[in-house]
């Protein structure tokens, strides 16, 4: 047993700190992929124990019992059996419970129990239950339910010293897996299960006699039916300046650098070699730099998102939510998600994980891209500056700021919209899916797991950007660079290539919503990532980039344009299913082309039907 | 028992935990998901509610509202708060 290493697999209950256990376990050499065919994520790790053994770890979805309701919990169930292919059955199944609320967990141990494996019970949290109060007889505890049982507090250094220990001494002796005795609970069969937890918790378990009231106290104002919302709204307002605002200078910056590198790459290449050169510079550099200057929103968003999970307010969230969002036939889960798709859809679309319910999640998914995305910002910041004076309206509402507003609340009242009429025609047979969960003790959060969790949403997104967004541009760049302009030709060179004429071709389904060739073809390249239009009209109209590049596109375009095709664009583009990544998210996570093919068909009809109207209104209005 | 409301054994006197109100503290005495307003089917909905602590026994107490309709809830069960809709604690009965 020297080469071969432990394989060692966390179950628990939601909100029981598996997650910080199994930070604190692993740190750095956590790796966060999925399990094949489904978009649950597999999150594995490693560590040494103090003697020296290497141990890998596997972190299991939360789960209530093994019935497997939702995808992940059919993995983790399915992993604990040994019946999930690819995945080795764990030799030492590590169940986590919090030490404050021990009274569902036990009832999972029980569960778990039957199943056979060689298993340990954490008490993770030991710290806070012994400053409530709550004194636990670990002997008499790990008795009754027959199982070695360990105290942690995953959050401190050093709190897992003890399972550390107790591992290596697992390790040391050899243990023998029983036959599974697991047949699916039925009611009869939880309710027993429960009582015998019960029954072990009065045996064990002393309980203070004064519950914890603080996170009552906190709840009677934040789950206040006034000023709950009222509270909502500030959190929401904060991060909301926080991703805008605080992030801009890092934006710039890397925007700065990325056109810096592109131009030394430039510089560099002898001006023989321009194929290369251009698609280093406006291939590879500016296509990825466009994407990764996202990444200062992504960090904020989720170290927002995890930051209110940690404490315990996102549940709380969806609490308050619930009914509003039901309106529009949404589920109170579907809330998060949608707050991140205001940063990017990516995020919004794999943060829909969260509502186990296939009908809602489907809703959800389908109206994320609605939501007025930050690389929407640059294409309304350029045509409304372009177009729209800045002049003040009733002395203090500035015209630029109200258009701006007009088209985020088109974005959202949309969205409502369109989900209430997939509520109405494809699901209407189906009564609306329950709202139950667990509201945990609010808790401070801890940044080594906050920073953790930031660091792999990250690296999921540059990863992303590194191969999927990657080859997008590549196939972009090609588009709008072959076949290459003769020599001695006149006008940008786009104007030779493919994407010209797939431009072209399209003008004339273009023309009724006021669009000229011109934009159709920079629609093209938008397709990489919406914000590319921007850079992608420079081009066709020839104009030369550089740092002032947005000011003269601007004045470019007030010259070239009507007013009318200035608003019939930005209609589009609330609309329009600009963004190739997030058609690929969706394919990803709904797992198949039906509903990335159903969301772009829609979005599509949208986009048209609207830029049609307002078009045609403001036509007839003589808006030139 | 085929969940027909006409035909199942409802008793009048049932104090549902759907129709407390804030402030609410009682005790379980069964469940009964037969005549509910939930999307789930009464055996679905009664594991989730014993899955979440809801058992003969528990002491229950409503926290909190929602603002609309006063819904959802929040309930104390034991030492654990679960929110839900009050379709669902309708197949709570309590004393």
């Amino acid at each position: 047993m020297t080469t071969a290493s432990l394989r060692l697999a966390l179950v628990g209950a939601p909100n029981t700190g598996k997650t910080s256990l199994f930070n604190r376990l692993t740190g750095s050499t956590q790796k966060v992929a999925n399990y094949p065919g489904v978009t649950v994520e597999r999150k594995s790790g490693g560590f040494v124990t103090p003697e020296g053994r290497s141990v890998t770890v596997l972190d299991l979805p939360g789960t209530y019992s093994l019935r497997g309701r939702s995808p992940d919990e059919e993995i983790t169930r399915d992993i604990v059996l040994g019946r999930f292919d690819g995945e080795a059955v764990p030799d030492l199944v590590l169940c986590v419970a919090d030490a404050t609320n021990l009274r569902l967990t036990l009832r999972l141990v029980l569960e778990l129990k039957r199943v056979g494996r060689p298993m340990m019970l954490v008490l993770n949290m030991i710290d806070i239950a012994k400053r409530r109060g709550v004194t636990i007889d670990l002997d008499r505890m790990s008795q009754e339910l027959g199982l070695p049982i360990v105290t942690a507090v995953a959050v401190r250094k050093g709190g897992v010293d003890e399972l550390l220990k107790r591992t290596d001494e697992f390790l040391a002796t050899s243990h023998q897996a029983a036959a599974s005795e697991w047949t699916t609970p039925t009611i009869a069969d939880l309710k027993a299960a429960q009582r015998e937890a019960d029954r072990i918790i009065a045996a064990a378990v002393t309980l203070p006699t004064k519950p914890d009231t603080l996170t009552n106290r906190i709840d009677s104002v934040v789950l206040h039916p006034v000023w709950g919302l009222v509270i909502l709204a500030v959190i929401l307002f904060v991060m909301f300046q926080a991703v805008f605002t605080w992030a801009q200078p890092a934006m710039e910056l890397l925007s700065d650098g990325f056109a810096a590198l592109g131009q030394l790459i430039h510089d560099l290449l002898p001006a023989s070699w321009g194929l290369l050169q251009s698609f280093l510079q406006n291939g590879l550099i500016s296509g990825v730099g466009s994407v990764i200057v996202f990444l200062p929103q992504i960090i904020i968003i989720f170290l927002f998102i995890l930051l209110l999970e940690d404490f315990g307010y996102m549940a709380r969230a969806a609490f308050l939510m619930d009914r509003i969002m039901g309106g529009a036939g949404l589920h109170g889960r579907a809330f998060i998600p949608l707050l991140s798709s205001f940063a990017c859809a990516i995020p919004g679309i794999m943060a829909t994980r969260v509502i186990d319910n296939r009908r809602d999640r489907l809703t959800t998914i389908l109206i994320a891209p609605l939501m007025t995305c930050s690389a929407r910002i640059p294409v309304y910041t350029l045509i409304i500056s372009a177009f729209v004076p800045a002049t003040t309206l009733w002395g203090f509402v500035n015209l630029q700021g109200l258009v701006m507003f007009g088209l985020y609340a088109a974005g959202i009242t949309s969205a409502l919209t369109v989900s209430a009429v997939a509520k109405f025609f494809l699901w209407r047979d189906h009564a609306p899916a329950p709202f139950m969960l667990e509201l945990p003790d609010y808790k401070m959060p801890r940044l080594r797991s906050i920073a953790i969790g930031v660091f792999n949403r990250a690296k999921m997104f540059l990863y992303r950007a590194g191969t999927t967004i990657l080859s997008m541009m590549v196939l972009i760049w090609f588009l709008a660079s072959f076949p290459q302009a003769p020599t001695g030709a006149e006008g940008p060179a786009i104007n030779y290539s493919f994407a010209a004429m797939i431009g072209h071709a399209l003008e004339p389904l273009l023309r009724p919503i006021g669009f000229n060739w011109q934009i159709a073809v920079a629609l093209i390249p938008g397709m990489a990532a919406r914000e590319v239009a921007v850079a992608a009209l420079g081009t066709v109209y020839s104009i030369e980039g550089g740092k002032e590049a947005a000011d003269q596109i601007g004045q470019v375009l007030a010259q070239k344009w009507t007013l009318a095709t200035a608003l019939s664009l930005l209609v589009w583009y609330i609309f329009a299913p600009q963004c190739a990544s997030t058609l690929a998210v969706i394919r990803r996570e709904t797992g198949g082309a039906k509903w990335m093919v159903v969301t772009f068909i829609y979005m599509l009809t949208l986009a048209y039907a609207a830029s049609f109207l307002t078009f045609n209104l403001a036509q007839a209005l003589g808006l030139h | 028992m085929t969940g027909d409301p006409g035909t199942s054994q409802v008793n009048v006197q049932d104090t549902r935990l759907g129709h407390a109100d804030r402030g609410f503290v009682g005790k379980i005495i069964r469940l009964d998901a037969l005549v509910t307003g939930s999307s789930l089917s009464p055996q679905e909905l009664e594991q989730r509610l014993v899955e979440m602590g809801f058992v003969e026994g528990a002491r229950v107490e409503i926290l909190h509202e929602g603002t609309i309709r006063r819904d959802p809830i929040a309930v104390r069960v034991d030492n654990i708060t679960i929110a839900l809709r009050r379709s669902e604690a309708m197949a709570v009965i309590v004393e």
